[in-house]
């Protein structure tokens, strides 16, 4: 399934992608499609996720995808795999977008940010997608709901950690404290390396 | 902040949690820290994971307006270094590519140059406290308003910052750890010119740890290369990079 996210200095395990990526790299449309077609959607899905407006999703997902093609050329392969290359783009550009609009804004309440998490199981479709979203929820479950949490507000809702702390009501040692050693079970539990 | 509390951060770091000053603090330090810097590697690849659950249904209509969109984006170039002879014009697209290829086996052969681009004037400023400079144009590069950063982590540990200001067209590069060249060697800089290397002067081989203005206008320079050359410089660098890094936007 999902052997697109282990990443490493061997990119045997991702031929597809990073070749893909390699084509992108030389100016190369079609390849470039063929990459829409297998990121668009996750890089959708994490914009989304920590914007949650439906227009300024839009927006900045093909900001995130043209800035792919962009920057294409300049992708190395012992940073990571494409996968993680571009849905790292994807979640910083989302976050300094939330973070540069919210500056006056009032943060939402807990419970709602609580309430819109990702609905996972909302959605059919591809069966790679679903298993790698049990995979996710399965794993998230391991964690204590402190870790949980602190995780989720700050990956799918893009809060710093003194937003989460301010959130959870729990000092700020802990929020961080948390993000990793939640992330430390997660990391275990996905088997990710690198 | 002291070490031991930074270290705690490489969480919140990989999941941009951390406010721009505390995010840039944190990056100074992963440039030290190699555990570190393999914790962020693998919390990143985990926070990918968080990401890819999110894959649902699109608008279709994205599609053909991201294809419609790209073919009029300008792609960047590739990260550059040499072994080829620069100098000659008119060789450019099989030269860079030859750029990006010696890239790739300087990165290989040294087991990865991992770069961190930043961009606020604070981390400037920042530096040039650590750097201590005492040239006064040294010292105008690194605090200027307008100072950009990117910092580098080099072969051995070492770590690199290089600082642009495009008000005063300069830069800095700044260094710590570096190993000393071979005898007779010295680490030689240059701008990089869209693949063509052009000389930025030399380093003090004596010194580890230095803060080297580059010489001459940044010009429109999109990055900047280190090589080793025989003592005194070469016209064009002999050697395939040490390291190479783009100027920060």
């Amino acid at each position: 399934m999902k052997e697109a996210v282990y990443i490493g200095p061997n990119p045997s395990s991702e031929p597809d992608l990073t070749e893909l990526v390699q084509r992108v790299a030389m100016g190369d449309q079609d390849a470039f499609a063929a990459l829409y077609d297998s990121v668009a959607s996750p890089v959708h899905g994490v914009v989304r996720s920590v914007l949650r407006d439906r227009a300024q999703s839009e927006e900045v997902a093909q900001e995130v995808l043209v800035e792919v093609w962009r920057t294409a050329p300049r992708y190395r392969p012992d940073r990571g795999t494409p996968v993680n290359w571009i849905l790292t783009l994807a979640h910083r550009r989302a976050v300094d977008r939330v973070r540069s609009v919210e500056a006056a804004a009032a943060r939402e309440h807990k419970a709602a940010l609580l309430d819109r998490l990702p609905d996972y199981d909302h959605v059919t479709e591809q069966v790679e997608a679903r298993l790698e979203r049990e995979q996710v929820r399965r794993c998230l479950r391991t964690l204590t709901d402190v870790q949980k949490q602190a995780v989720t507000l700050a990956y799918y809702r893009g809060l710093t950690y003194r937003q989460v702390a301010e959130t959870l009501a729990l000092p700020l040692g802990t929020v961080k404290t948390r993000l990793r050693d939640g992330l430390v079970r997660l990391r275990d539990c996905l088997g990710v390396t690198v | 902040m002291i070490t031991a509390d930074l270290h705690t951060l490489s969480g919140a770091y990989a999941l941009h949690a951390l406010p721009h000053d505390e995010r840039a603090a944190f990056e100074r330090h992963l440039a030290d820290c190699e555990a570190c810097a393999q914790e962020v590697a693998e919390f990143t690849a985990t926070a990918a994971r968080l990401g890819l659950a999110t894959a649902g249904p699109m608008p279709p209509e994205m599609r053909e307006q991201v294809l419609h969109r790209i073919a009029a984006v300008r792609q960047e170039r590739p990260v550059s270094a040499s072994t080829a002879r620069a100098g000659r014009f008119g060789t450019r697209a099989r030269r860079s590519s030859r750029w990006a290829l010696a890239a790739c086996v300087a990165a290989a052969g040294l087991g990865g140059v991992a770069v961190w681009q930043h961009d606020r004037a604070e981390d400037a400023r920042a530096v040039a406290r650590q750097a201590r400079a005492s040239a006064d144009e040294l010292a105008a590069v690194l605090t200027a308003p307008d100072a950009r950063t990117g910092t580098a982590r080099l072969a051995g540990g070492a770590t690199g910052a290089v600082v642009v200001s495009r008000s005063l067209d300069r830069a800095a590069f700044v260094s710590s750890g570096m190993a000393e060249p071979p005898r007779g060697k010295v680490y030689q800089l240059w701008f990089d010119d869209r693949g063509t290397m052009r000389p930025a002067g030399l380093m003090d081989p004596r010194r580890a740890d230095q803060s080297v203005l580059l010489q001459g206008a940044v010009d429109g320079a999109d990055g900047m290369g280190i090589t080793v050359e025989p003592a005194g410089g070469s016209p064009e660098p002999t050697s395939p990079p040490v390291a190479v890094m783009d100027f920060p936007a």
